[in-house]
């Protein structure tokens, strides 16, 4: 299973809950997109048959017994990848929004950085959001760019990929919380001297609904996102309590 | 105070603190878990037997009406207990998840070895 460019070993990692519908078609397309990685569905707890479907699908599975959330399946996911020798990660979601053509976008950038973020308003698609989301999410890249060193435009996307000193960095460290696994990984990535980078790439319509424009719903996701930064600094580097 | 009143608070904080105790003995509450307990229960009987200890240490630090010590200590341990289920209850919860990761990696490789699981 290498990446013929390179002969890296690549795992492109699936957090799935309740995904049935649609995960099949997720690994097909990631398997005619890109056939030299290896696939892996993180079934998060779900409670119809994600697993079986996926592994019918050709895809491996990990099992969690109970919903860990997005963080803590994808720190299961790095784990693996870790703990089997994989020199590239790549998160993709089950419900289809990501497209598994812009995998090599990602991996021609990984080649000279850590992370590579497939940001859903650097050009590419039509994905728009307005009013405190939209307040949210420029404050969040701005701030994030600032730690990063790097322009961000799209610092909460689920389209990453990730190398071997990413890997190991959040195979240990992999927040659960709310917003841990976008906001709060780049925070400790930035804290770490990980390098990031972002790709634009164009999202599909997600299979589950679009993003919500309630103003309540988007003020509290603000607030969450401010809460989720702020900590995410005021955290002690060497790790906290997740061990 | 009547001698009903004195015998009731006595009894009350004697019985908070067997359970306590009781609970500790057969292994149901753990001795960390215990402390605020302990310490309160232990306030609880010293004060209702003694009740002019209550009088002068409200005497001493200014507050009035000495029933008011008696409300803030109490919600005071009350609040610090809480915040110590908070902070087990964190704990618990990220060892349940490196639980569930292991489990999960661990069952990967069982079923990766007997290919008749499959399904």
């Amino acid at each position: 299973m290498d990446d013929v460019s390179s002969g890296r070993r690549v795992l492109v990692i699936i957090p799935a809950y309740n995904e049935s519908e649609s995960v099949a078609d997720v690994i097909a397309e990631v398997a005619r997109e890109v056939p030299t990685a290896s696939c892996l569905v993180i079934d998060d707890g779900s409670r119809d048959d994600t697993a079986a479907v996926a592994r019918r699908a050709g895809a491996g599975v990990l099992h969690l017994p109970i919903n860990l959330g997005v963080g803590g399946a994808m720190r299961a996911g790095y784990r693996f990848a870790a703990e089997n020798g994989f020199d590239v990660a790549i998160q993709i979601d089950a419900d289809g929004q990501h497209d598994p053509g812009h995998v090599t976008d990602l991996l021609e950038v990984l080649a000279d950085a850590d992370i590579v973020i497939g940001a859903r308003f650097a050009g590419i698609g039509d994905y728009e959001v307005r009013g405190p989301r939209k307040w949210a999410m420029r404050f969040l890249s701005s701030t994030l760019s600032h730690a990063t060193r790097t322009r961000l435009t799209d610092t909460t996307s689920g389209f990453k990929a990730c190398g071997p000193r990413a890997i190991a960095l959040f195979a240990r460290e992999m927040p659960a919380e709310y917003l841990g696994d976008t906001i709060e990984a780049l925070v400790i990535a930035a804290k770490n001297g990980l390098t990031v980078r972002q790709v634009p790439v164009a999202m599909r319509e997600r299979s589950a609904g679009v993003p919500s424009h309630n103003p309540v719903k988007s003020a509290v996701y603000l607030l969450r996102a401010v809460f989720a930064l702020f900590f995410a600094y005021a955290r002690p580097t060497s790790g906290g309590t997740d061990r | 105070m009547s001698l009903l009143s004195y015998i009731l608070s006595v009894a009350a904080a004697s019985v908070t603190l067997l359970i306590v105790i009781d609970m500790l003995r057969r292994n149901r509450l753990r001795e960390r878990h215990a402390g605020w307990w302990l310490v309160g229960g232990g306030l609880a009987l010293a004060v209702s037997l003694f009740p002019q200890i209550l009088d002068a240490v409200a005497d001493l630090i200014g507050i009035d009406v000495p029933t008011n010590l008696v409300f803030f200590v109490s919600i005071a341990l009350l609040v610090l207990v809480c915040i110590q289920h908070s902070a087990e209850l964190t704990k618990v919860e990220s060892q349940v998840r490196t639980l569930t990761e292991a489990i999960a990696l661990l069952e990967k490789r069982v079923r990766d070895m007997e290919p008749q699981a499959r399904g």
